[in-house]
């Protein structure tokens, strides 16, 4: 009966893409069609094949397989992600990398790297380790059966979808919002899931109090969602193509996009990874968490304040000034609660700072709440009106948020894979912590080169901008500006290509840890047993 | 799950008495210095809130006390240059524009804005050093497409070229000669045209495109190619190419033609900056 649904499901979704490839308008809904046509296929005759066969015994204990391939899509989507930024970068220090077709010109493989970096890499890492962290924390396996499984793939089609739509030319031209209308739809859907199975496994937890990771990481889906529906409110021109118009129009389609930009930083990549911080930092340096009310202040204040800071990406602009005001005193208020996060982070070592000492995953985690906390100073600042008039379009920007990227989101990421993979594959260890040790480095150098190179030629374009003589005269054409930014364009690219070897390096150290790594001795102690 | 409170070793600090997955919390107090920063911008905030337009109201937003707006922050700072300026645009605009640049004074000011603007305006197809790109003009030679005197140039900047905007934009149509002439008389008066400047070329064919030449082609470009400034026909016996000079390339101009456009810049430009980078143009080596 239930197969029998399946199957019909599949059925209509396959005869609706294959119709949707014959008319298609453009390439991208084109491809996007027969990609469908050719997973609703492949599903159907999977689903076929498994009619009347015996039924697996409901699985008990918590849910990790999800993790694993959570884990695994992490991994691998953060060294592509990392390698379509080096290449970019590259771009913009040698044009000719363009190679002068359409497919592969910076400014379609530009949204290529950030999607993939924040959503592929940083949303897989988020959805492995919320499933990870809300388990154990609520002593309860996850809620819904096999709609984990629907949100991981449902999460990676998602991707997929994004990331063609691109390179051949689909986008709304809203940044780290570029996937056209019906790729909007497909991760409403997907997102609806992944709250109703987070919130799902909270509610039928066995402590008595939520984890302050579980706000966190709650608060980050519930906004999203919010912030995903409002800013993607448009009409397709045709059901058969992939373009839309926007509902808002001008200033207020500037405001709502920096609304939802501003946010996205502040609830996916502040939020959702200060969720990771509050489990894996205090179970890696085996410490209690510095201060509960702490936590509880800086995350109300986080939430409340964030939310009105996106004007400051509209300074000087058509925006009114008075947008422009809150936007900038909110984004200082926000200056203190941000770095609560930072300070439970850090005394958490309190009593145990020796580890650092031998510990190389612990000081990747320990130095990217370092980062964050460098980030969250720099924002407030560059918010400044006075400061932004200097900083505003320039690469100072691009240092921002790769020092916030890089150093805080990449490796409290990293420092989170290599704490789960041995316990997710059952190993007794890491393979190599010397691996990680030069991971560590290669990645603190890179970053080091990114941001010191971002902030030369930012200031420097700023200042070249600016400049005029005595009389009022712009000194310099833009195009002077750009030539004189090519030698920090090498020195960002070289950064990049530290960080991306770093990545790879732990790719290879994972994949060792899983395939060569000695089998936990010990059976898992029962410590919580989930409730089923 | 244990909901007792206990005294952590470390740091001598009471926990909570909760515990998730063999996590605790201690209960140490909100750092003071953290609380009095935060409390701090807080108090910073509202006092900016003051001074600054901030509260939206039912029409309008207050001003502020110090009645500020970034409008009116950018509009002082131009009126000041334009109030210092004044006298010598007004100067420029007055003189005769082959008197600008040798005045002592209206020279340098013309030279110097004028560079401003080409940087603005103009480098984006013309290129920053003025050099040209393929359709768009060099500027530094001597060979000019609608004359390369002071006059000239100012009304090429003025009105622009095969514009819709300006009715007085310089005008000039090449027919495209595909299906005027054979496959045979195209390829012929391609060879002429690469004789007409020296360049290497099949001597037979290029006999045979003279007749070719002569009857489509030397009304406005010349008998010899030489192009004519008051139609803004190229020189063609010269070797600067505003598309390119190879055979393909003149191939492909013979068959499809080409129309180049520059925007009109009275209007967007006041009369004395037109006339400043005019001075600048021509100044930059090829002015006649």
């Amino acid at each position: 009966m239930q197969d029998g649904l399946k199957l019909g499901v599949l059925a209509f979704i396959a005869t609706f893409a294959a119709i949707g490839a014959n008319f298609a308008h453009d390439v991208a809904y084109q491809v996007h069609a027969l990609i469908i046509l050719a997973i609703s296929i492949g599903m159907f005759v999977w689903v076929l094949r498994g009619i009347g066969g015996a039924k697996p015994a409901p699985e008990t204990g918590y849910m990790d397989g999800v993790v694993r391939y959570g884990v695994v899509a992490t991994a691998l989507w953060g060294v592509v992600g990392f390698l379509a930024g080096v290449y970019i970068a590259f771009q913009l220090a040698f044009p000719a990398l363009n190679l002068g077709l359409e497919w592969t010109t910076f400014g379609r493989l530009r949204p290529l790297h950030t999607s993939a970096v924040i959503f592929a890499f940083g949303g897989n890492a988020l959805l492995a380790t919320s499933f990870y962290v809300v388990q154990r924390t609520s002593a309860a396996r996850l809620w819904g059966g096999d709609l984990a499984w629907f949100v991981f793939w449902g999460y990676q089609l998602f991707i997929v979808l994004a990331a063609t739509g691109y390179v051949l030319g689909a986008t709304q031209s809203k940044e780290y919002a570029e996937p056209e209308w019906y790729v909007d739809i497909w991760l409403t859907i997907v997102w609806v899931a992944y709250l109703a199975v987070f919130l799902g496994t909270i509610m039928r937890r066995k402590e008595p109090h939520i984890y302050v990771a579980n706000w966190f990481y709650l608060a980050f889906i519930v906004t999203i969602a919010m912030l995903h529906i409002v800013n993607n409110l448009s009409l397709p021109v045709s059901v058969f193509g992939s373009k839309s118009v926007q509902v808002f129009a001008g200033v207020q389609d500037a405001l709502t996009q920096w609304w939802y930009g501003h946010n996205a930083v502040g609830f996916f990549l502040t939020a959702g990874f200060l969720g990771m911080m509050y489990y894996f930092v205090p179970k890696q340096a085996g410490r209690p968490v510095y201060s509960y009310k702490l936590s509880i202040i800086h995350f109300w204040a986080v939430i409340f304040l964030y939310i009105w800071a996106g004007p400051h990406h509209l300074h000087y602009t058509a925006l009114p000034d008075w947008a422009q005001t809150l936007g900038m005193v909110f984004s200082i208020m926000l200056w203190m609660p941000s770095w609560g996060g930072m300070i439970n982070g850090l005394m958490t070592l309190q009593g145990a700072w020796d580890k650092l000492r031998t510990d190389p995953v612990l000081r990747m985690m320990v130095t990217a709440v370092g980062f964050y906390g460098m980030a969250t100073f720099e924002g407030p600042v560059m918010s400044i009106k006075a400061v932004n008039s200097l900083s505003h379009y320039t690469d100072w920007t691009i240092g921002h948020v790769h020092s916030g990227a890089l150093g805080w989101n990449g490796m409290i990421t990293f420092g989170a894979l290599y704490f789960l993979v041995p316990r997710l594959w059952n190993r007794e260890a890491l393979y190599s912590l010397r691996a990680v040790s030069w991971h560590f480095w290669l990645a603190t150098v890179g970053i080091v080169l990114y941001a010191s190179s971002m902030w030369v030629t930012g200031i420097m374009e700023g200042l070249m901008w600016r400049e005029v003589d005595s009389q009022g005269f712009l000194v310099n054409a833009f195009a002077d500006t750009v030539a004189a930014k090519f030698p920090m364009y090498v020195v960002r690219g070289l950064g990049g290509v530290l960080y991306l070897t770093g990545a790879m390096i732990m790719c290879w150290n994972l994949w060792m840890t899983v395939a060569r790594g000695e089998a936990k001795r010990a059976a898992p102690a029962a410590a919580a047993i989930p409730a089923e | 799950m244990s909901d007792h409170k206990e005294i952590d070793q470390a740091t001598g600090t009471d926990t909570t008495g909760h515990e998730w997955d063999g996590i605790k919390e201690l209960n140490t107090p909100l750092p003071r210095w953290w609380l009095w920063t935060f409390y701090g911008t807080v108090i910073w905030a509202f006092a900016y809130m003051v001074a600054y337009p901030a509260w939206p109201m039912l029409t309008e937003a207050t001003a502020g006390v110090l009645g500020y707006s970034s409008r009116g922050e950018v509009a002082e700072e131009i009126d000041r240059f334009r109030a210092m300026n004044a006298p010598l645009d007004e100067g420029i605009v007055n003189a005769e524009l082959t008197e600008i640049a040798a005045h002592p004074e209206l020279g340098p000011y013309a030279i110097n804005g004028g560079a401003a603007v080409f940087r603005t305006y103009c480098a984006q197809c013309h290129g920053s050093g003025a050099a040209g790109a393929k359709g768009y003009p060099n500027l530094l030679d001597d060979d000019w497409l609608w004359g390369g005197d002071i006059e000239a140039i100012h009304t090429t900047i003025a009105h622009g070229i095969r514009n819709e905007q300006d009715p007085d934009a310089r005008f000039s149509e090449m027919p495209a000669f595909d299906d005027q002439l054979s496959d045979e008389e195209i390829a012929a008066v391609v060879q002429h045209v690469l004789s007409l400047s020296g360049a290497e070329h099949d001597a037979a064919a290029a006999t045979a495109g003279a007749e070719v030449f002569a009857d489509n082609c030397a009304a406005c470009h010349g008998d010899g190619g030489e192009g004519n400034i008051d139609l803004g026909a190229p020189t063609l016996s010269d070797a600067i190419w505003l598309y390119g000079g190879s055979p393909e390339t003149i191939e492909e101009t013979v068959r499809y033609s080409r129309a180049g456009v520059m925007p009109p810049w009275t209007g967007r430009l006041t009369e004395a900056q037109i006339r400043q980078v005019a001075v600048y143009v021509h100044g930059l080596g090829g002015g006649e």
